[in-house]
């Protein structure tokens, strides 16, 4: 029950897209496509789970001056093991994500929860963290996603719903992005206080 | 001299790092509440973004490239900024004061700013040479710095005015951010040599 309780807790509570606002680079940037969204979303998810085992088990061994700096080689370290492995295997999907792979180094959300749930909790329970936060950001990205592809063109993981001429190309660009989102926080918001 | 002219503005109005590529927007929301912090974050990010391009620039063509360890990329450029920001930090503590008391406060929230990174992997993307990478570097600060002080304005006006509750805080903030990029989108097709 407990275990089932983190990792809904990155999923709800403590969603990073709609409740922490942290990773907002991506988030904005990755989002012209629902399959971009979701494939940023696993890559994301693939390096918060595994940086978040290996610092819940190391932990003890690193002084504390140096722990920031620490996470941020473990966490690039794996950054360059998933960039590898994406170029062999979905090198479509890579150069449609281009710069943001290797910018999960500096994603706050990996190190946001290195500090703040992985350095503190054992190996288990930070991978389930790492998974719940994982499917939590991914959900939001996909949601994003979708959102904008078929605001834009009509399409939701290029299943046709409306020919393309009737889009709002607006929602694919740049400034749909910033708009698109700032709804969504929104209708969450809303949701929020309604609950309450 | 033509080329240098397009970078700059190509970087700080066509492509803004902040409202069409999506660099930097946790600084842009995050501290872009008052002009004045703005301009301050607009400046460290700046000289950093300087000084971690040459590095970074001569590190990639002048170690990695010639010793075939071009994959260790991220983890060498994240390191080095981080090592650099640290540096510049205790630096300016003692040869200008008054400089580290304008953009002290900045400074630690650099490292994990990703535009520094990001510019640094760029301008090897791009295959510029030291000088176009500089000019690159200088410019995209520019761009950021005048989006964040472009949207410190707008939020200042912002928080004068009545907003429905549930838009209150970073949501009406996205939405005017939407329409600031809008506006620079005016931009897009301006091509110079």
């Amino acid at each position: 029950m407990n275990k089932l309780k983190i990792i809904l807790n990155g999923i709800t509570k403590e969603n990073p897209t709609f409740v922490l606002l942290l990773g907002m680079c991506p988030t904005l940037g990755t989002t012209t496509s629902a399959e971009n969204g979701m494939g940023m979303g696993l890559a994301t998810m693939f390096v918060l789970i595994c940086s978040n085992i290996v610092i819940s088990l190391i932990k003890n061994i690193i002084p504390d001056k140096v722990r920031i700096p620490a996470f941020i080689v473990i966490i690039a370290t794996f950054v360059t093991v998933l960039e590898m492995c994406m170029k062999a295997y979905v090198p479509a999907l890579y150069s449609s994500l281009g710069l943001f792979i290797p910018l999960i180094v500096v994603n706050c959300i990996v190190l946001g929860r290195a500090e703040s749930f992985a350095a503190k909790h054992g190996w288990f329970d930070s991978l389930l963290d790492g998974l719940g936060i994982g499917i939590g950001f991914t959900l939001a990205l996909t949601l994003l996603g979708a959102l904008r592809e078929f605001l834009g063109t009509g399409k939701i993981f290029n299943m046709t719903l409306f020919p393309e001429n009737y889009g709002i190309l607006i929602f694919i660009l740049a400034p749909g992005a910033f708009i698109a989102l700032g709804y969504l926080i929104v209708i969450v918001n809303k949701l929020k206080s309604n609950k309450q | 001299m033509i080329t240098y002219i397009s970078i700059f503005i190509t970087a700080i109005f066509v492509n803004n790092i902040v409202l069409s590529q999506f660099l930097g927007i946790c600084p842009f929301l995050g501290v872009s509440k008052k002009v004045n912090t703005a301009l301050g974050m607009g400046a460290a990010v700046t000289f950093v973004m300087t000084i971690a391009t040459i590095v970074t620039y001569l590190l990639q063509k002048y170690l990695l490239d010639i010793t075939g360890l071009q994959f260790m990329q991220t983890i060498v450029f994240i390191l080095v900024i981080a090592a650099l920001v640290q540096m510049v930090e205790i630096i300016l503590k003692k040869v200008s004061p008054s400089l580290y008391q304008a953009l002290g406060v900045f400074l630690p929230l650099i490292t994990t700013n990703c535009t520094i990174l990001g510019v640094a992997i760029l301008v090897i993307q791009k295959n510029f040479n030291l000088i176009e990478s500089v000019v690159f570097a200088v410019s995209t600060a520019l761009g950021f710095a005048l989006a964040l002080t472009l949207f410190a304005g707008i939020r200042e006006q912002l928080s004068l005015t009545n907003v429905p509750k549930s838009m209150q805080g970073i949501p009406i903030a996205l939405i005017a951010a939407g329409l600031l990029a809008m506006a620079f989108m005016g931009f897009s097709g301006i091509k110079i040599g």
